[in-house]
């Protein structure tokens, strides 16, 4: 969309009065420094769009939920997978597990019991095994699973896929 | 005009340009093209699913599966009875389908008589005849069997063998003891000849079913006429939450009256002891409640905990309108106005209709900010802490003591007034954008203007 | 800094004789006279065009055309690149702008009888450019797979399915199926950033160079006095005079945009979802809506004919009809009766649209 200045070069057909070169050349300051300020406003948003956010967009169903050296053993840590918690759990074995944090009661926040190794609601008390389902208390249905995934330092959790 | 020389120069201008967008075109669509490829894999497993309009899977070349059915004993019984009508009327359907009759028991093993003779051998006193059982015989009848370990374990070792022995110390069982054959026998609930395990759903025990089948007695006013405890039950159960969580959910594991009044000892829970009883699934609530005034002051009233607030059979979703002062609040069925429990009450609702409204306004602000395109994720989140604590709140409620239960509401305002922040600064952003935007329509504007004047000024000498 | 630029154009005229080559640009004159204002809408539109693909490229390098991700990535550009929601929300403002340009310039150049002979084939190209910049629309309002885009697209292609015995088939290709699924969005996206921008840069390039070939028309009243008085004829040198005012006008028009982004983000709505029932008040974007509305007036039968084929075979014709009207204009009569359309359309087209709008 670049315009090639018209002002910077005097061609046939355009007549400059040398009395009014002064105020010409003025207006061609003028008007060239708008046109440099209004370019720099266009190109400071697109260079700064042009650089890739910190945070990597995966797409919507999957998400980096931690290290894999962050968690250890018979330990859970909650991380956002969209707008709502998840829960990425360590088994005493050393195995991943993830599902979705919010009980399927009341949508409280549910956190792992590295005692009874079960998922716990605190709120109303119900209980989830480490496969998400509901065993125990309130909860009517069980937390939706995740696939976990490591790949290198990620854990990564990702909505299942249908068959 | 246009010499036969410009003519050929356009011409050959414009062929130009056609194949030069001829062959970016191509260049797109392949490039286009081999995205697709690379992408199919996730394509095809991330499209909806498409409608099942292919082609319809060959039929079976089996005709339909045939079930195993159970080797029933022969008896002659049925010869005569299947025929008869009234009272000695017995349906063959029925009785194939009894859980007895598929173990491989007779008629002879409950009625006595002779399953291979026919009439009026099979009915001899001599053979043990007993005709029909009558309701006073029937509960020792089925205890015959049913209370004898050894002789159960040959059929499901599972089993229990104390219906009887429960039977008796139930409400039923006491007043059939005293003569009463108004009262329930094992019959009346598990029916008679078509007798199913209560895992079956069309069993009239099946927890589905329990409800209904207790009510057949218990909501006939005629029937029940002579016992000082009503016939609302099964009506108040059926509007209340525990009755939609087995019928609309779909959960088993939801209370029916023999949960809380025991199936064989069927008796309702002493006031002392309906705490119990509800506590073994609102363990929460009952714990709290024991922490706080209310135990003590229900005890020496003589009041039943849990159901004086939230009734026994016609339990309904709580809300925060049970909560207050005003005329539908539970508080106010013994608080008035000036009394300590008056005070308290107003201001737990109180915190927590604010704690409410301010998590409300909050999602109000930050959507705003969010649809105005300012990264909110993170306080959206953090959203849902705010709620559980309000949450929190609505159970611990049950200890009514008012420092304790202002701990948790205050828990939640400390989040919701740090997400408030959060939406107040991304209102904010939004703004600086927009004084952003005012800088650059600066530059557009001052150019714009330079335009003017400067077009003007090279057109003056013209 | 003038001397390297003169040495540059020295070194590109030794090679290309720049003088011969902007020869026409230098020569261009445009004809000033009352109306000459409406001679700015085409470049303006060309510039919303442009705008378009810039803004557009810049999409391409965070969206992802999947059912399953497209949304999110909006969402992405929205709120986690940088000025996403800026280059995102002009895109979408700039699109209708640019649709509304391209209906003023069609009207204007039909009132100002611009399609007269020679520019015959200027104007047909012009008419297909306004049917693809309404596929562009149509294309890309579908690809952020938010429920109201879903279903609109759902509606809007169940319409040409009406059709008699191709409407099936075309239905079919636009959907990529019997449904509206992901394999639309694929279709679409590859409609809307390759087929559809393909064809239309050609015709845009055909177009422009037709304007050069051509000139500028006159109107003929304005032509007709200065065909009588020579000396009446009043012209702009196109470099640097107009260019610069046209300069002007796209400047005013990307402050407009900056305001719009701004000062009216675009929504973002909520993802697709086809298994639910389909929101009250769906609707097509407003240069649909008069062809909406009237399919929604259309009684279900006339005359034994379906109401809705009746309505899109009238489109249809119109369509046509449009595309002709260089052809159809000959004597005093049909100039007269071709303004007179002209004017019921657009009083058609303008009442429909409101009254779609306010019927809801």
């Amino acid at each position: 969309m670049l315009v090639k200045e018209p002002a910077m070069e005097t061609g046939p057909g355009m007549a400059s009065p040398v009395e009014d070169n002064g105020r010409r050349r003025f207006l061609q300051i003028v008007l060239g420094g708008g046109f440099v300020a209004s370019l720099m406003s266009f190109i400071y948003p697109v260079l700064r769009y042009l650089v890739p956010p910190a945070t990597i967009d995966l797409g919507g169903d999957s998400v980096i939920a931690g290290k894999a050296s962050e968690l250890k053993s018979n330990s859970a840590k909650v991380f956002r997978f969209g707008s709502r918690p998840g829960l990425l759990i360590r088994t005493a074995e050393g195995e991943y597990r993830a599902m979705s944090a919010t009980c399927t009661h009341l949508s409280c926040t549910v956190q792992y019991r590295n005692d009874t190794h079960q998922v716990w609601c605190a709120c109303h008390n119900g209980m989830y095994d480490l496969a998400g389902r509901n065993v125990s208390g309130p909860p009517p249905r069980p937390l939706e699973s995740y696939d976990v995934h490591v790949t290198g330092e990620d854990v990564v959790v990702s909505r299942k896929r249908e068959a | 005009m246009a010499t036969s020389r410009n003519s050929t120069r356009w011409l050959i201008a414009v062929l130009s340009l056609f194949a030069a967008c001829g062959a970016t075109i191509l260049l797109l669509v392949s490039a286009h093209a081999s995205a697709r490829v690379a992408s199919s894999e996730s394509a095809v497993s991330s499209a909806a699913p498409e409608p099942a309009k292919t082609t319809k899977p060959a039929a079976p070349a089996s005709a339909t599966l045939k079930t195993p059915a159970p080797v029933l004993k022969s008896t002659t019984c049925l010869d005569c009875h299947s025929a008869l009508d009234g009272p000695l009327a017995v349906k063959p359907e029925s009785y194939n389908e009894d859980i007895h009759a598929q173990k491989g028991l007779t008629c002879a093993d409950c009625h006595g008589g002779n399953p291979d003779e026919t009439s009026p051998d099979a009915m001899a006193k001599k053979a043990g005849f007993k005709g029909h059982i009558d309701r006073k015989n029937v509960p020792q009848l089925c205890a015959s069997c049913h209370a004898k370990g050894d002789y159960m374990r040959q059929f499901n070792p599972s089993l229990r063998t104390d219906q009887f022995a429960q039977y008796q110390t139930s409400v039923h069982g006491k007043l059939f003891a005293k003569g009463d054959t108004n009262v329930a026998v094992c019959t009346d609930c598990h029916g008679v000849h078509g007798i199913r395990p209560a895992s079956d759903p069309r069993s009239r025990v099946n927890p589905m079913n329990v409800a209904s089948t207790c009510s057949s007695c218990h909501s006939d006013k005629e029937h029940m006429k002579n016992y000082k405890i009503g016939t609302d039950q099964f009506a108040g159960y059926s509007a209340s939450v525990h009755r939609a969580a087995m019928v609309d959910r779909g959960d088993m594991s939801a209370p029916t009256c023999t949960t809380c009044h025991g199936n064989h000892g069927a008796a309702p829970p002493g006031v002392a002891s309906v705490e119990n009883v509800c506590s073994t699934c609102h363990l929460f609530q009952a714990q709290l409640f024991d922490t706080g005034p209310h135990k003590a002051a229900f005890t020496s009233a003589g009041l039943p905990s849990c159901i004086t607030c939230h009734s026994n059979h016609r339990i309904q979703h709580p809300s925060d309108k049970m909560v207050g002062t005003n005329a539908e609040a539970v508080c106010t069925n013994c608080h008035a106005q000036g009394d300590a429990g008056f005070t308290a009450a107003a201001g737990i609702k109180k915190s927590f209709t604010d704690l409410e409204g301010q998590i409300n306004e909050t999602d109000q602000r930050l959507k705003s900010a969010e649809s105005k395109g300012v990264e909110v994720s993170e306080p959206l989140l953090k959203q849902n802490e705010a709620r559980d604590w309000l949450t929190k709140a609505r159970v611990t409620l049950h200890s009514f003591k008012p420092e304790r239960i202002a701990e948790d509401v205050k828990a939640g305002q400390k989040i919701a007034d740090a997400n408030r922040e959060a939406g107040i600064q991304a209102l904010k952003e939004s703004d600086y954008r927009r004084r952003g935007l005012a800088i650059s329509l600066l530059t557009i504007f001052a150019t714009t203007f330079a335009l003017f004047f400067y077009i003007k000024e090279i057109e003056k000498k013209k | 800094m003038a001397t390297t630029v003169t040495k540059i154009g020295n070194w590109l005229d030794e090679r290309f004789d720049l003088a011969e080559l902007t020869y026409p640009l230098r020569k261009k004159a445009v004809p000033m006279h009352k109306l000459s204002f409406w001679y700015f809408l085409g470049g303006i539109t060309l510039f919303l065009f442009m705008v378009q693909v810039c803004t557009g490229i810049l999409l391409l390098l965070y969206y992802r055309p999947s059912a399953n991700e497209a949304f999110e990535s909006v969402q992405y550009i929205t709120t986690q690149v940088k000025f996403g929601w800026l280059v995102r929300s002009i895109h979408s403002w700039s699109a209708n702008l640019m649709i509304l340009t391209a209906f003023a310039h069609m009207f204007s150049v039909i009132f100002l009888k611009a399609y007269r002979k020679p520019r015959e084939l200027t104007w047909l190209s012009g008419v297909v450019l306004l049917f693809l910049a309404m596929g562009f629309g149509f294309s890309g309002y579908l690809l952020p797979w938010n429920t109201l885009a879903f279903f609109a697209t759902k509606v809007g292609t169940e319409i040409p399915g009406q059709i008699p015995v191709v409407g099936k088939w075309i239905m079919i290709f636009l959907r990529g199926g019997e449904d509206v699924t992901g394999a639309t969005l694929s279709r679409f996206f590859g409609f809307h950033v390759a087929l559809l921008p393909g064809i239309a840069t050609m015709l845009v390039a055909v177009h422009v160079l037709l304007v050069q070939k051509f000139g500028i028309s006159v109107p003929p009243k304005t032509e007709a006095a200065w065909d009588a008085d020579p000396t009446a004829r009043r012209e702009m040198k196109f470099f640097p005079n107009f260019m610069l005012r046209e300069m002007m006008a796209w400047y005013g028009v990307l402050g407009v945009l900056g305001v719009l982004a701004a000062l009216f983000p675009w929504e973002l709505g909520s993802k697709a979802d086809p298994f639910l029932p389909a929101p009250a008040g769906i609707r097509p974007e407003w240069y649909f809506m008069f062809m909406f509305q009237t399919l929604k007036l259309i009684p279900a039968k006339v005359f034994f004919v379906d109401g809705d084929l009746l309505g899109i075979l009238a489109f249809g014709a119109a369509g046509a009809v449009l595309a002709v009207v260089p052809f159809l204009h000959r004597g005093r009569r049909s100039q007269l009766a071709i303004t007179g359309a002209a004017i019921l359309a657009l009083a058609y087209m303008g009442g429909m649209t409101l009254y779609g709008y306010l019927a809801k």
